[in-house]
């Protein structure tokens, strides 16, 4: 029976652990498969979780808030298309930019609108659905936030999206072979610039679910480098959307594991099982780096000549 | 009829220095918007950022304490892109440099400072260099890219610090996560007495010297000068691309751990996991911002001090946030690079 | 009915004209070959008819009706389509999804629809492809079955094919020609771009030759044969310098032998290539580009792994050295290109001395001094119109060059391998560095000159050896060596036994 209770815990916390991994990890597909490294990503997982939180707080409703969470996600998107798919900036040092760019915007905002307080300023979050009475065992796992099933949903339909739309065939050509594509009549850029639009949306969500459905606030450590697994994750899922779901169930399953040993009276320090997922995330990058399919066309800004 | 047509022109060898100092103004211009959000005036916030730092002489002094460590991180940022390896790690190796700072304070005691000095910039070189080795060889032998390993490896060193300070080094009477104050012969002594300029200061300094030497006096840094712009050419010219791409990751990393010994040697006396308020990124805009070179970075982590400074005071007097300081050197970083990039472009009449 | 017309076509590119006031006809269902060596203006001409280029003077007809094309989109509307070396297709992407790439219309795509209209196409045309296949497991020559057939399903009917057999092995060639004749007889026309002066005859009608921009002529396939093309393609011309007379050949110096090289696709670049280079002599290789030189050139450079055989350097073995090791076996080396293999942004006076940063060093400093006397005395010994600060990128090709050469020859290299060293440089750069060539084997060193310009390796080479497709068809002494045997070798029909020269 503890057993079954422990186990019960440990995957409960792993989906909703995973949850801000899975919306950042899709977003950044996106980007990838069109042929951008968007190293933005920590960052704009920070300003989803501020602009998520804020304008909850400020309207009163979450799903609103979440509202401006995606459409601060999209900005930030568009930037990082400004920079390397126009003007043609080197990706990585862009990306970085953005991180910090985000996370000062983010901080900086936080303190204008809400002052600088003693006390923490905290919202209700979204409520646990209720789907299985309390009574049950597995209550724990199946009541989970709706953001958790909606990230769970988003799986396949980034899979459709990806292979089976019109415009996923447009993002994979443009992240294969982008003269190709331009050869054939797309326009790379535009492609380009929509796939980093709608991957800074996702990457939001990932961080405004830390702030609005988890935690019900908003603290300098919310995101504490979750944007950095998700570009290991990606490698690790081969850039494959359904692969993405068992990668961040398998990061998600060992933070949350490390939380349950603790309580379970294992002597073991925990801050270093912190360290894990990151270790993991390496050594991961190491292995699949190797045997890895990366789109031909990542990393590479595209001029017609 | 007459078009403008947008092409590429390689643009002439004397706009490039010109960049940094245009980028200025601009980002001044955009980050007004933001000022103006937070209900400030913009002049009067950029009179905070660039006269007021270098009024007064304490203030001066501050800007110089406060753009220590950016000299060094950006020294590191710096040597390391101009070798061709992005090591955007310099935050963790700066931890890790203050790890063996703290230990070395912790464990040279009773000993006289031309001993407990030089124990601590050794530590805090090899802290850093040790941070450095495995994204540094992963990368030269397998090719794994090192600014995603580097990145990684700063959220790594958070963990440790968190774990040495809240077990073997909390510190025993205050119960605090902070290690032991280190060893007095161990300390950076100060420099101006009742300020807290250090002696760190002057061995930013020095490094920066002997790194403008290195790159511009040694054929170990005319061959890594090559290998940063042309991989290619580099290997052609029959040089050990891989050695030498190793040797300026390690060194790198060397640097960046000095930076963090300077902060626990000079500033807090102790090892705290606040030590660094994003010293690292913040190296790698210095280092961005001034070029890539010695004398550029130079300036840059000056500017970056400034702003720093300007930043608290503003946070002080006017109410303004002391993270628009952030908000502006991000805003900096980005702007300058895309006007490295846009200076390649022309309008020109087309027929 | 002519299906093309190009009347007086003129292009330039800043002060190079590519293309001099250039004719071409394509009459309705002929297959038409456009002839000519490597920078002759075919590939310009043809890109100027499908709308990636736009001509500076000049009339194009389609039909017989003039035609304004900008685009290739504009190309494809009027019936033109093109298949080039470089396959536009995307390897991760199937058949169907490539063909359908460029449409728009609903959000989802009907795969099933697609491919079933691709299977109906590929039926039609008598081209068999699985549209259901990932491009990247094709083999090359059904992937340019593909390529055709996307031009065909965007109801082309003149079809320019650009060297089209120069990827392809023998078996799948001869499917290539079944399927254009079958083409052929439901009323297309096809423009075949190409140097294989065998395959042209078989399959052509007719064939226009240009020659460095301008028209060589133009002939029936019945009435000429391929002696009279290779004359046509490479002509005569007068020469900036002379070969001495034949010089006394002196020891080997370079053997290479029985060299195999793979690719990094994993064909074979080089297959058993053996040679020996003479102190004292010129060895020129000739081939048209893509043929192996490269590899070759790589591997003497020091940058390229071997997969077997020998290279042997004064008796040092350098099969697998790398740069540093070649050099100081005494290897000089002219790189093909020569903006990869310097850098740019560093100055002429630094680019001098990368390869012997020993020599110019002080107490373990770098000397100054000595690096800036040395760059003005090469400047001024080799002539090059720069100043030792200045960044090698603002040099011409020509200076660039010069400095590539100052650095190696410098250094009294007893083997030179210079290739394609003349590519790119204008007539007083060219010049010099043939002059140079001379000079180096007059002082004893060995040189191996690799080159795509046939009059060249005639004028300079005290022997020629020819390579097509990674083999050596043959060697021949400058004297028996004429511009219609070479080309035939070039164009893959080896040597006959007893012409062979040692």
């Amino acid at each position: 029976m503890e057993l079954t209770l422990f186990f019960v815990g440990v995957i409960a916390a792993t989906l909703r652990v995973s949850t801000p991994l899975i919306f950042g990890t899709l977003g950044e597909l996106f980007a990838e498969r069109s042929g951008v490294l968007n190293l933005g990503i920590e960052g704009t997982m920070f300003l989803g979780a501020f602009a998520g939180f804020a304008v909850a707080a400020k309207t009163g409703s979450l799903w609103i808030g979440l509202l401006g969470a995606i459409i601060a996600g999209v900005i930030s998107g568009l930037l990082m298309a400004l920079l390397s798919v126009r003007f043609g900036v080197n990706q990585h040092v862009a990306g970085l930019g953005i991180t910090l760019l985000m996370t000062g915007v983010s901080l900086f905002s936080f303190r204008v609108i809400f002052g600088e307080s003693k006390i923490q300023p905290s919202i209700d979050t979204f409520p646990l659905l209720k789907i299985l009475p309390d009574s049950s065992i597995f209550a724990p796992i199946v009541n989970q936030y709706l953001l958790t099933y909606i990230a769970i949903l988003f799986i396949p339909l980034a899979w459709w999206v990806i292979n089976k739309s019109r415009f996923g065939l447009k993002i994979r050509a443009v992240g294969e072979n982008p003269e190709a594509a331009d050869a054939a009549g797309l326009n790379v850029y535009a492609i380009r610039t929509l796939a980093l639009a709608i991957g800074g949306g996702l990457m939001a969500m990932g961080g405004a679910f830390l702030s609005i459905a988890q935690l019900g606030s908003f603290t300098f450590g919310i995101v504490a480098g979750r944007g950095w697994v998700c570009i290991a994750l990606i490698i690790f899922a081969n850039w494959n959307a359904i692969n993405v779901l068992w990668g961040a169930l398998i990061f998600g399953s060992v933070q949350a594991l490390q939380l349950r040993l603790q309580t379970l009276g294992f002597k073991l320090p925990y801050e270093l099982f912190l360290a894990l997922p990151y270790v993991v995330t390496i050594i991961a990058l190491t292995i699949a780096g190797r045997n890895a399919t990366a789109p031909s066309a990542l990393l590479k800004p595209y001029r017609r000549e | 009829m007459t078009k403008l047509k947008i092409e590429r022109a390689a643009a002439p060898g004397w706009v490039k220095p010109l960049i940094p100092i245009i980028a200025i103004p601009v980002t001044f211009l955009i980050t007004s918007l933001v000022i103006l959000l937070a209900g400030a005036n913009p002049l009067q916030a950029f009179y905070q950022f660039l006269v007021v730092p270098l009024s007064t002489k304490s203030s001066a002094i501050e800007v110089l304490v406060k753009s220590t460590p950016l000299l060094l991180t950006g020294a590191a940022a710096a040597f390391a892109f101009a070798g061709g390896y992005w090591n955007i790690g310099g935050e963790g190796q700066l931890y890790a440099g203050a790890i063996m700072a703290a230990w070395v304070g912790m464990v040279f005691k009773g000993v006289s400072p031309w001993i407990g000095i030089p124990a601590m910039i050794v530590g805090g070189m090899l802290g850093g260099l040790i941070w450095a080795f495995p994204s540094a060889i992963l990368k030269v032998k397998l090719g794994v890219d090192e600014i995603v390993t580097t990145l990684l490896m700063n959220s790594i060193v958070t963990s440790v610090v968190s774990y040495l300070l809240n077990g073997p080094w909390r510190d025993p009477e205050t119960m605090w996560p902070q290690s032991p104050d280190i060893d007095p012969g161990t300390v950076f002594f100060k420099l101006i007495p009742r300020t807290r300029l250090h002696f760190g200061f002057i061995v930013a300094v020095v490094v920066l010297i002997i790194i403008w030497i290195v790159i511009n006096r040694t054929g170990f840094g005319l061959k890594m000068r090559a290998i940063g712009l042309s991989k290619e050419g580099a290997r052609f010219a029959g040089i050990k691309v891989d050695k030498t791409m190793l040797i300026v990751a390690l060194v790198s990393g060397a640097i960046a751990g000095l930076a963090g010994a300077g902060e626990v040697a000079g500033i807090q006396f102790h090892l705290i996991d606040s030590l660094s308020d994003s010293l690292g990124y913040s190296g790698v805009i210095v280092a961005t911002l001034g070029g890539l070179n010695s004398i550029g970075v130079g300036l840059a982590a000056i500017f970056l001090g400034m702003i720093d400074t300007g930043a608290q005071t503003l946070s002080r007097t006017m109410g303004v946030p002391v993270y628009l300081g952030d908000v502006v050197q991000s805003t900096l970083l980005l702007v300058t690079l895309s006007l490295f990039l846009l200076q390649n472009f022309r309008l020109r009449r087309v027929k | 009915m002519h299906a093309v017309e190009l009347k007086g076509i003129v292009k330039k590119f800043g002060d190079l004209t590519a293309l001099d006031h250039v004719n071409f006809d394509l009459e309705k269902g002929e297959i038409h070959a456009l002839l000519g060596e490597n920078g002759a203006g075919k590939t310009t001409l043809m890109r100027i008819l499908y709308g990636l280029y736009t001509e500076d003077e000049g009339q194009i007809r389609i039909n017989e009706e003039p035609a304004v094309i900008h685009s290739p989109k504009d190309a494809i509307k009027l019936g033109v389509g093109m298949v080039t070396q470089h396959f536009t297709l995307v390897p991760t992407l199937t058949v169907a999804e490539n063909l359908v790439l460029g449409e728009s219309g609903s959000i989802a795509v009907n795969l099933a629809d697609v491919e079933k209209k691709v299977a109906a196409a590929s039926e039609r045309f008598g081209i068999p492809v699985n549209p259901k296949a990932l491009i990247k497991h094709l083999s090359v020559g059904e992937r340019q079955r593909v390529e055709i057939l996307k031009a065909l399903y965007h109801e082309a009917n003149v079809l320019i094919l650009d060297e089209p057999t120069a990827v392809l092995v023998p078996q799948e060639v001869d499917v290539l020609f079944e399927a254009l004749l079958r083409l052929q007889k439901k009323g297309l026309s096809v423009i075949f771009i190409s140097h294989h002066l065998n395959e042209v005859m078989h399959i052509c009608q007719r064939v226009t030759v240009l020659r460095d921009g301008k028209n060589s002529g133009t002939v029936k396939v019945c009435d000429t044969d391929m002696k009279e093309l290779a004359n046509m393609m490479v002509g005569r011309e007068n020469f900036g310098v002379k070969r001495q007379d034949v010089r006394e050949q002196g020891k080997v110096e370079l053997v290479i032998e029985d060299l195999c090289v793979t690719d990094k696709k994993g064909l074979e670049a080089l297959k058993h290539v053996s040679l020996e280079v003479h102190r004292n002599e010129i060895l020129g290789l000739a081939g048209v580009s893509g043929n192996g030189q490269a590899e070759l050139s790589a591997v003497l450079c020091g940058m390229q792994k071997i997969a077997s055989g020998k290279v042997i350097a004064g008796g040092v073995d350098i099969s697998h050295a790398d740069p540093n090791c070649v050099c100081a076996a005494g290897v000089g080396r002219i790189p093909e290109d020569r903006h990869a293999n310097m850098i740019g942004e560093m100055t002429v006076a630094e680019n001098l001395i990368l390869d012997q940063m020993n020599n110019f060093k002080k107490n373990g400093f770098l000397d100054k001094g000595k690096i800036q006397k040395n760059a003005e005395e090469l400047i001024k010994r080799f002539k090059i119109k720069a100043k030792p600060q200045d960044r090698v990128r603002t040099l011409s090709g020509g200076n660039m060059q010069k400095v590539m050469i100052a650095r190696t020859l410098s250094q009294n290299p007893s083997i030179v391998i210079a290739s394609q060293p003349t590519r790119g440089l204008d007539v007083g750069a060219t010049d010099y560095v043939r002059a140079t060539l001379l000079e180096q084997r007059d002082r004893g060193a060995a040189v191996l000159l690799l080159s795509e310009d046939l009059e060249e390796i005639m004028a300079l080479s005290d022997r020629i050896a020819v390579i097509f497709e990674g083999k050596i068809m043959g060697i021949l002494s400058a004297q028996e060596a004429t511009a219609e045997k070479l080309g035939l070798m070039m164009a893959g029909s080896p040597l006959s036994p007893e012409r062979q020269a040692a």
